[in-house]
């Protein structure tokens, strides 16, 4: 689970990480009030969306005072913004963060993630903040630092030292850095992140230091035992769909064909994606019904897939082990009764109880389009699509 | 031979007497596996059919000489399942739980570092040496005994490519779906070692998926290490960068990870890559006659 900035930011706070003064607003009315609390002559408006690259797109101003900051507020409510990771649609901006400027001497990048090969929670930092660290890393990989930390929330003070000393703090400040590096640490971990990314960390030329971008994201599997986290969730940052894909157990992600899959388990849900693309088609979207699934995963699933309005033709493709292949043929007869569908469909099921499957669905009023095979399913489907191949 | 398990390794099954536990047992005996003993607490002395149960793993091991165990417990229970099998001194715990916290797995897996214990997953299908023992819950019957290695990060695809593999009459000498979290117990580097040990594979097919650099440190290792032809297929070209499809491990994020990046990888390091699903098996086969 994705947090915004200002959701970041207030965990920052809690644990002790200093963040420039700030203040949520969701309308344009609430601007100039929040911009006056805030005070001081420059203010920065941030657009809260869940996708990085905000700055290029127009989501970051800086404004001279409460009536800019007001103005400029209310030209970014409600705008789209498109970003490199916002696809082609974009995101439209419902909430704004308010926050003083600060002067900038230096800026720093801070890290705190999963080293997946040495499986170790690893602290990653450069002197070359403000920028994507992905472009650090192809250019000059010599100006990343990476240590491995601790297996708790209690980082040894001399890996947080090593760090601080390494990007160039003395004195005083190294005593901040390190500070910093350890709380950011403990809240890694006491909050279950998969990650927290301070980037810009700045040293203003008052000396002090600031986390003036924040951001992090909560491990999904470890939401049940934070139910204090389970509020910070954006249901307006969503697809409908997926959010009702989540209510309803299964794995949907919408994406932007015009084939609708409905796939058992994620790999081979990807691999189906995969095979429809090399046919010439686009899948619509990635839906997972899960390996435990029942009949009402099935019924759910398929109302969820021929909800979206594009869905020309549909895949159905079920390997079964678990799950039976005549209790998922019942199932889509079964949802096929509640809702009106005039897509074609291909099946391809195969495994557990497949002949009966097969069966059920040859027997049925509508006409099903039966694959005997990934391939002659992907090629069929595409072929089904009204006015041909897209 | 084959890797992992074979058919004297004899199992004990946590989480036995819930549903999918109980579920998944009767399968594994009834494909031959020595299922020895099932392990809930406070239900020891019952029996779930013909199998007993303890309240403990190390009574358990005491009385069956158990040496591998299945898990089916809840998340919350993972750590402590796994903690239970290395004390008792099991050699291969096979984690099918879904749902896991990543630190949760950070964690133990450096708590065992210094046990001779291995973990397979979470958030696995097991693992299969055809005609021997069946450790997990992927149908048995698409297997047939025979000499390809097969090392996924999926469930249903492994199960699809094995229907492929045997359609094709190409036998398989163990199976195995590694999990698709982003922290795992075995992964595809500790599974080609031991396939380029076992005498009885003469190939391996790989399934990898988007996300993270398993695939790219297993085509190092192939290139450094292997002599038997490898073939792979990565699940997830087309997917959109940044988004997570169902899988926690497969997202691509950072500009690592990506499908066609791991197929260069591969491709550079010589091992054999096919593109489309479909026609898996029939690259294997391939491979297999041209040597």
């Amino acid at each position: 689970m994705k947090l915004h900035e200002y959701q970041a930011k207030e965990l920052f706070s809690a644990y002790g990480v200093p963040v420039p003064r700030g203040k949520l607003i969701t309308n344009p009315w609430q601007a100039y009030d929040a911009a006056v609390e805030i005070g001081g002559e420059r203010l920065v408006v941030k657009a809260q969306i869940h996708a990085g690259g905000r700055g290029k797109a127009g989501g970051v101003k800086l404004a001279h005072g409460a009536e800019e900051a007001a103005k400029l507020a209310e030209e970014m409510f409600g705008r789209v913004l498109v970003t490199p990771q916002t696809g082609p649609a974009g995101k439209k901006v419902g909430k704004i963060l308010l926050t003083e400027a600060v002067d900038i001497e230096k800026e720093y990048y801070l890290a705190i993630l999963v080293d997946r090969t040495a499986k170790k929670p690893a602290i990653m930092a450069s002197a070359e903040g403000g920028v994507e660290i992905e472009q650090v890393a192809a250019r000059s990989p010599e100006k990343i630092i990476l240590e491995h930390g601790s297996f708790t929330g209690d980082l040894p003070p001399f890996t947080a030292r090593k760090i601080a000393y390494g990007l160039g703090f003395t004195g005083k400040q190294a005593g901040a850095c390190t500070k910093m590096i350890q709380n950011l640490y403990r809240l890694f971990f006491e909050k279950d992140c998969s990650l927290v990314e301070v980037n810009p960390l700045v040293l203003t030329k008052q000396g002090d230091l600031l986390a003036v971008d924040a951001k992090a994201a909560i491990d999904d599997n470890a939401l049940a035992r934070h139910p204090e986290l389970r509020g910070l969730r954006d249901f307006d940052e969503e697809e409908p769909l997926e959010i009702l894909a989540r209510r309803y157990g299964v794995d949907y992600v919408k994406l932007d064909g015009r084939i609708g899959c409905m796939v058992n388990g994620a790999g081979l849900a990807m691999a189906t994606m995969d095979l429809i693309k090399l046919n010439g088609g686009e899948p619509a979207n990635f839906l997972d019904i899960k390996g435990g699934a029942n009949k009402q995963n099935v019924i759910n699933a398929f109302k969820l897939l021929t909800a979206d309005e594009r869905v020309e033709a549909v895949l159905i493709n079920i390997f079964g082990g678990i799950v039976r292949c005549d209790m998922v043929a019942s199932g889509i007869l079964e949802a096929m009764k509640e809702i009106a569908v005039k897509a074609p469909i291909v099946v391809r099921i195969e495994g557990t109880n497949a002949a009966e499957g097969r069966r059920i669905l040859k027997e049925a009023d509508y006409p099903f389009i039966v694959a005997d095979s990934l391939a002659d399913a992907a090629r069929k489907v595409v072929a089904a699509l009204p006015g041909g191949k897209r | 031979m084959s890797i992992f398990v074979d058919k004297n390794t004899k199992v004990l099954v946590q989480g036995i007497t819930g549903k999918e536990g109980s579920f998944h047992t009767r399968n594994c005996i009834e494909y031959g596996t020595k299922i020895v003993a099932g392990v809930t607490p406070g239900k020891g002395g019952q029996k779930m059919d013909q199998v007993p149960v303890f309240d403990t793993v190390d009574q358990a091991v005491r009385a069956t000489g158990a040496d591998v165990q299945l898990v089916f417990v809840p998340p919350p229970a993972v750590t402590d399942a796994i903690l239970e099998a290395a004390d008792a001194g099991l050699r291969l715990s096979v984690v099918i739980t879904d749902g896991v916290p990543t630190i949760d797995m950070l964690k133990v897996l450096r708590e065992i570092e210094c046990d001779d214990l291995r973990v397979i997953g979470p958030n696995c299908p097991g693992v299969i040496t055809p005609g021997e023992a069946k450790v997990g819950i992927m149908p048995g019957y698409i297997h047939r005994p025979g000499h390809v290695g097969v090392i996924s990060r999926s469930g249903t695809l492994t199960y699809e490519v094995v229907a492929q593999l045997t359609a094709l009459d190409i036998g398989q000498s163990t199976c195995l779906g590694i999990g698709g979290d982003p922290v795992i117990g075995t992964d595809f580097v500790d599974c080609l070692a031991a396939f380029e040990k076992d005498p009885q594979t003469r190939a391996v097919l790989m399934i990898g998926e988007i996300g993270g650099e398993a695939e790219e440190r297993a085509a190092a290792f192939v290139k450094a290490k292997m002599t038997k032809p490898v073939v792979s297929f990565i699940a997830g070209l087309s997917a959109p960068p940044g988004k997570r499809m169902g899988h926690a491990g497969a997202i691509i994020s950072g500009g690592k990870g990506a499908a066609r990046d791991k197929l260069d990888a591969l491709k550079a390091a010589g091992v054999y890559i096919v593109e489309d699903p479909a026609r898996i098996g029939a690259a294997v086969r391939d491979v297999l006659t041209a040597r």
